[in-house]
């Protein structure tokens, strides 16, 4: 039988995978994207499973926004990346240094 | 079944601004380059019509609607008439500096109505829901703000930086909220609030969730150890654009604290208190001894924000009225000081020429002595030096802050906001008392220098009669709260 737990505990392993995605990361900026995703679908896995739980559907229903705005951003997020590839001719993480102090 | 149509009077500034939105869209298709002020007319006549909806919906009573998900209270009144002016006044400043660089075009207007939309709902959100897409329509228009000079290498690497930490920060915020649902089994900030009341609830996972929103809450703020964004993207930015992210969001910011943490998670002040003290004490300490090594103005404000926000945040860890109204009429105070010192960069800027470093301001006395006063205002408010109204801004939080019994990070906010004074009063010396480098004229257009004449003036004027300000906002914290 999978309890809640084991759905917040999977939660947790996918949200902390993406989060050490985003920061350990020194590749590609792609990547991050998809981490940032990964983030965003954890928190879609801890409403399902506790809205399931509470046996309450507006858990579900916010899930919906979430994916929404999730595809709107990664829209965003894409757009800015071809317009920074343009600009620098690379999407390698360390390249991407010329604002610091 | 039947379906009862909600009721749609608080949301009327809302509502109109949208039809307005798309309005400016498609009115910007038909006109041409030589025709784009229409935009720019269509735009302020957006926000005039929200100020006047806003203004003759006034009223002490708190009115929901769309099943409670929506708000209308004094503090979302007052909230949002100074976002209108805020926006109003970016616009005015922001249109020389954006027609010549290529910028003043129909998705630059649409965007900023967006964003002015988003901060609307956020101000007035009273559900996880319409916070977290109040904050999205904000965040997202945001960005792309950011990169709208697409051939500017500076620009599009801010906007990649602020497009990365802005949506790890809504992921923290939604994570934050997902176990808060777990624990309470509600939505609405006020179920919220009342589940926890009740109590027979685990603490442990509320407390998780706590620490995940107060974390994705200091990502939007800028508070350190989140502010990481700030310093680069108010650099890289057009600083039109910088202008805007610095001045009127915070306005939402500070609504959206007070809302997920007084009015949602008031009951566990205890816990969330602690986490606060830390993130000001930070903000404070990084945000002043990092801006004295800028030698980038917008870097330099970009850090001296930081600092601010750590003061504002002083005002909620006192976690009562007094408290609360100092923390919102040190943002409103914020928010003036911003526009009338980034006014004074867009003005110095022209073609080609950015004046974003801190030798720009050279002389600035001997080329036009008007404006270099101006300029010390904004610097001697920012340093919360009296009589102008960043001292009192300062001086009621500390209060707030002392009647709570926390005698230590009083002392530490002025220990840190001395060492602040020092970067403030170099701009004054190389005004006043250096050569200017340049004796390009200064010319900005007639409503530029109204406005910033009234902005320089304001700083002075609610600074020798706070009490009316102060008044207002512990009337509205009172009403609402």
């Amino acid at each position: 039988m999978v309890s809640l737990s084991h759905y917040l505990i999977l939660g947790a392993i996918l949200f902390a995978i993406g989060v050490v995605g985003v920061f350990l990361n020194r590749k590609n900026v792609i990547i991050i994207l998809m981490a940032i995703e990964l983030m965003l679908l954890a928190v879609n896995m801890n409403f399902v499973a506790f809205s399931h739980y509470l046996q309450d559907t507006a858990g579900q229903i916010f899930v919906f926004f979430i994916l929404t705005v999730a595809a709107a951003e990664a829209a965003i997020g894409l757009a800015i990346l071809v317009v920074l590839f343009r600009n620098m001719k690379t999407i390698n993480v360390d390249d991407i240094n010329e604002l610091k102090g | 079944m039947n379906f009862i149509p909600p009721d749609l009077a608080p949301a009327y500034p809302e509502i109109f601004l949208l039809v307005m939105v798309c309005i400016v869209m498609l009115a910007d298709l038909f006109v041409g380059e030589k025709r784009r002020y229409v935009s720019y007319i269509l735009s302020q006549a957006a926000l005039l019509g929200c100020a006047i909806l806003t203004f003759s919906t006034l009223s002490s009573d708190v009115s929901y609607t769309f099943s409670g998900m929506f708000v209308d209270d004094p503090m979302a009144d007052i909230l949002k008439l100074m976002v209108y002016i805020t926006v109003a006044s970016v616009l005015v400043y922001s249109r020389a500096y954006i027609s010549v660089r290529g910028m003043y075009t129909g998705e630059f207007f649409s965007l900023v109505l967006f964003a002015t939309l988003g901060m609307m709902v956020m101000i007035s959100a009273s559900h996880f829901l319409t916070l977290y897409l109040g904050l999205e329509l904000l965040s997202l228009s945001l960005y792309a703000m950011v990169a709208l000079r697409r051939e500017n290498v500076l620009a599009t690497e801010a906007a990649m930086k602020f497009f990365v930490l802005g949506a790890l920060a809504s992921g923290f915020l939604l994570y934050g909220m997902s176990m808060v649902y777990g624990a309470t089994g509600e939505l609405h900030l006020s179920q919220i609030a009342d589940a926890i009341r009740g109590g027979d609830i685990d603490h442990q996972i509320l407390v998780i969730g706590l620490v995940f929103i107060v974390a994705g809450i200091s990502f939007k703020l800028s508070a350190a150890p989140f502010h990481m964004w700030a310093p680069d993207v108010y650099h890289g930015a057009p600083t039109a654009i910088t202008l805007f992210i610095g001045s009127a969001p915070k306005l939402a910011a500070f609504a959206f604290v007070m809302r997920l943490l007084v009015e949602g998670m008031g009951e566990m002040v205890a816990d969330w208190q602690g986490m606060l003290v830390i993130l000001a004490v930070m903000s404070m300490a990084i945000g002043n001894i990092a801006a004295i090594a800028q030698t980038n103005i917008k870097r330099m404000l970009a850090y001296s924000t930081i600092s601010h926000m750590g003061f504002l945040i002083l005002g909620l860890v006192a976690a009562n009225w007094n408290g609360y109204s100092s923390a919102l009429f040190y943002v409103i105070a914020y928010v003036l000081m911003t526009l009338g010192t980034f006014a004074i960069i867009l003005m110095l800027s022209r073609e080609g020429f950015e004046s974003d470093h801190i030798n720009d301001f050279k002389g600035l006395n001997k080329r036009n002595s008007w404006y270099a006063f101006i300029t010390m205002l904004m610097m001697l408010s920012m340093a919360g030096i009296p009589p102008m109204i960043g001292f009192y801004a300062k001086l009621s939080v500390l209060q707030a802050v002392l009647s709570a019994g926390y005698i230590w990070l009083a002392i530490v906010a002025v220990l840190f906001s001395l060492i602040g004074a020092f970067y403030y009063l170099r701009i004054i010396k190389l005004m006043y008392f250096d050569e200017p480098e340049t004796d390009a004229p200064i010319l900005p257009n007639i409503d530029v220098k109204m406005l910033v004449s009234v902005n320089g003036i304001a700083i002075i004027i609610l600074g020798l009669f706070p009490q009316a300000l102060m008044g207002l906002s512990l009337y509205a914290i009172e009403s609402s709260m």
